[in-house]
């Protein structure tokens, strides 16, 4: 069946009233929860299923995209949470937690277990863990059609016996079996199929200290563990559950544990190995396939993408498309919403001709510039999801990270890191949402907060303004200490950060690198409408209302710059913004990039009456090169424009991290603009 | 399976020494426990078996274990002892 079918069978449904032979209506929907490792067709899936009809957020507290949607099928309705995509359950990271949490508290009526038929063996593994949790699981056995083309063969009815849970093939991308696996969740949540997994045991000579620790903590185990499942993941090491049961026992019981524990702390491979034995058992029993394996498309690729010179230069050529694309097909188009904009912004002004000049002002300047700022972002954010969706989908992104990895280690970052942050390069927004495709929390937070330092085109306008001003030949040398002072202060900040807020925890460098195959437009499709309407309804709240602000400050009470609250703070802040050279018009300016960088330049066009040509002269005829040159540094690392910070605070749904953020990059390019100054001062004086 | 039956050799190696192409089985893991956990996680347990796809001497390498293909930073598969299987 193809997808649109079945998108019609889901639509038509969706209108009819249940037919005679469904049983009624359920109250509540079947809550359905979609667990899988990465890079096993869990999104497709995902998308297949609720469409447009999906809400993206993050989970409570956490960095970590949570998503989830409704949807009917056979006039049954359908609640779907997608949770992280991991490897394993045990918590090593937030994901993993996220993942057995959810199932453990939320009690899904079924949970869908997404695997990769093409990489059974190794995708089994988190079904090995999901059996022993209290929630029915489903296995979704994806990818036949990749596995096939593999020459791998699988027998999901053997499979189904062995496993002694239901088993589903099907195609995601293929849209295949999609109302096989919908039909057995149905039955399933309503108890009408046998269902008797066959657990994994841990490998037989650990098998009696598992029992006699079961037996130690019977009576303690908080709701709502299961007793057995605690047990497994003590003798993993698992740091939560360990936590959780050194506060639940009491002291002299905690310290029998603890002794079995130590005498066993190799107890950790017993499991793996237990769980992957059992794997053994189900592909003896459903699998048959090639010996060697011919060398696959993937491998044949890799020769070139992987490869420590090739790979580079293609990683290069395709960055270089990247922004290519960015700018011949989203520059043109920003331009034509920029023009609409101020054409609206002009008719507005006429219109209001009458009206006080305070609500010209604040509909004009504050909300249609608003408005106009999240707009004109749009064409050029679509094309960098775009592009980032493409890469994700195809398996290159993976590629990518892989290259970078040894490079993003030395900031305490991962390779996944490299794109967002080199996004950044064209513009800070899409960087920040871009981060979305880094599954670890702690190194998508940290991705987040040092985004803004990557000098974007606004920031770079400005320079290119202001350094030819001021250092005529030099200008272009001058550019290009801009551009590595940033990243150097990037590459500091995140290892400084890296140590305070993680403890300078080295990432181990392992990582899957997935098959390559064709792009799904729909699933691109579908990534790119989400995240532009995720900004412009998030981001955009927050960008609209701070512009309103900031239009208040700078034109209240007087109606001009000079005399208006923006820049009585300038004055009242002179003594600070005085240890890095500026006097309050400078300060004044620096903070009004926050609404957009270019408006640098405009606010100090205001404030020396002079147009852009006339003020590039004066400028240089007032400060001295030093000054230039830490006020051009602390402009460089200044808080981000207030897009960049709608949407960290979109990101990490948080206020608390968005003002760290803020306050950040306020300490840093403060700091910088100082020493810059100081130093410069100092030389000069000895010259 | 055809030809002569394959062996292994009896001393174990560290996984970054094996040349690509050349097939491994993991004898043991060194490392802490929660890089350990990582590997045992992605298919990398004792007595798994594990195909080198690349390896240059210098930099990450890439193996192929349980089917998929796993990248390793040299220091890590320094920490894998493998027995090389010898035809």
């Amino acid at each position: 069946m193809s997808v649109r079918t079945f998108q019609k069978i889901v639509a038509c449904h969706d209108t009819q009233a249940p037919n005679l032979a469904s049983p009624v209506v359920r109250e509540r929907p079947i809550l359905v929860a979609l667990a899988g490792q990465p890079n096993v067709g869990k999104s497709t899936l995902f998308n297949l299923l609720t469409g447009l009809h999906q809400h993206v957020g993050n989970w409570p507290g956490k960095t970590v995209e949570r998503k989830d949607g409704r949807f009917t099928f056979n006039g049954v309705s359908y609640q779907l949470v997608d949770l992280p995509g991991t490897y394993s359950l045990t918590a090593h990271s937030p994901e993993e937690l996220i993942a057995r949490e959810f199932i453990l508290r939320e009690r899904p009526d079924v949970v869908v277990a997404v695997v990769d038929a093409a990489t059974l063996e190794r995708s089994l593994y988190l079904v090995a863990e999901l059996l022993p949790l209290p929630a029915p699981v489903i296995v979704a056995l994806n990818m036949m059609d990749v596995a096939q083309q593999e020459g791998i063969q699988i027998e999901p009815e053997v499979l189904q016996a062995a496993l002694g849970v239901p088993v589903v093939p099907m195609s995601a991308t293929q849209g295949v079996g999609v109302p096989a696996l919908l039909e057995t969740v149905e039955r399933m949540a309503r108890g009408e199929l046998p269902y008797a997994p066959r657990l994994p045991q841990i490998r037989p000579d650990h098998q009696e200290v598992l029992e006699v620790l079961s037996g130690q903590i019977v009576r303690y185990v908080p709701e709502p563990y299961p007793r057995e499942w605690v047990a497994l993941k003590l003798l993993e090491g698992d740091s939560e559950v360990t936590r959780m049961m050194r506060e639940a026992l009491p002291p002299e019981r905690w310290a029998a544990v603890h002794a079995v524990l130590r005498a066993h702390d190799d107890a950790q491979v017993a499991v793996a190995s237990g769980r992957y034995e059992w794997i053994g058992r189900m592909m003896r029993a459903a699998v048959t396939r090639p010996r060697i394996g011919p060398i696959g498309l993937t491998e044949r690729l890799d020769r070139w993408a992987t490869h420590p010179i090739w790979g580079l230069i293609i990683l290069v050529g395709i960055l270089g498309l990247a922004f290519w694309l960015t700018y011949t097909v989203g520059a043109p188009l920003q331009g034509w919403l920029e023009n609409g904009v101020g054409a609206l912004a002009e008719g507005a002004r006429s219109l209001l001709a009458g009206a006080p000049a305070w609500l010209s002002g604040l509909l004009v300047d504050g909300v249609i510039g608003g408005v106009g700022a999240v707009l004109t972002f749009l064409p050029i954010l679509a094309i960098f999801f775009a592009m980032m969706a493409f890469l994700e989908d195809v398996g290159y992104m993976a590629r990518a990270a892989y290259m970078m990895d040894r490079l993003m280690h030395l900031v305490g970052l991962h390779g996944k890191s490299f794109l967002p942050l080199f996004l950044g390069f064209g513009c800070n927004v899409p960087a920040v949402m871009g981060t979305r495709a880094i599954e670890s929390h702690r190194a998508r937070l940290l991705t987040i907060l040092l985004a803004p330092l990557v000098p974007c085109t606004a920031r770079m306008a400005v320079v290119a303004f202001l350094a030819p001003a001021f250092f005529g030949d030099a200008a272009l040398l001058i550019s290009w200490g801009l551009i590595l002072t940033s990243v150097l202060m990037l590459a500091l900040t995140g290892w400084v950060l890296n140590r305070l807020m993680f403890g300078g925890e080295r990432w181990a460098f392992i990582m899957e690198l997935p098959l390559y195959h064709l792009p799904n437009w729909r699933t691109i499709g579908l990534s790119v409408w989400l995240r532009s309407l995720s900004f412009v309804r998030k981001a955009g709240t927050v960008i609209l209302a701070v512009s309103v602000v900031i239009w208040a400050l700078s034109a209240l009470p007087g109606g001009d710059v000079e005399g208006s609250y923006l820049a009585q703070l300038g004055r009242w802040l002179e003594p600070v913004g005085r240890l890095g050279g500026m006097d309050w018009r400078l300060t004044v300016a620096l903070l009004s990039s926050f609404v957009a960088k270019e408006n640098t330049i405009a606010t100090l066009g205001v404030l020396y009456r002079a147009g852009e040509e006339g003020l590039a002269s004066l400028l240089a005829a007032t400060y001295p090169p030093v000054i230039a040159l830490a006020y051009l540094v602390m402009q460089m690392l200044f808080i981000p424009c207030l897009a960049t910070v709608g949407v960290i605070r979109q990101e990490t749904a948080s206020w608390r991290w968005t003002l760290f953020s803020v306050g950040l990059l306020l300490m840093i390019s403060l700091l910088a603009g100082i020493v810059v100054f100081q130093i410069g001062a100092w030389v000069a004086k000895g010259i | 399976m055809s030809g002569e039956p394959d062996s292994l050799s009896p001393h174990s190696v560290p996984l970054s020494a094996l040349r690509p192409g050349e097939v491994g089985v993991i004898a043991a893991l060194s490392g802490g426990h929660s890089l350990r956990s990582r590997m045992l996680t992605l298919g990398l347990t004792p007595d798994a078996e594990v195909t080198v796809l690349q390896n240059y001497g210098r930099g990450p390498m890439i193996v192929r274990v349980r089917d998929a293909r796993v990248a390793l930073g040299r220091g890590e598969a320094e920490k894998v002892l493998v027995q090389r299987r010898v035809r």
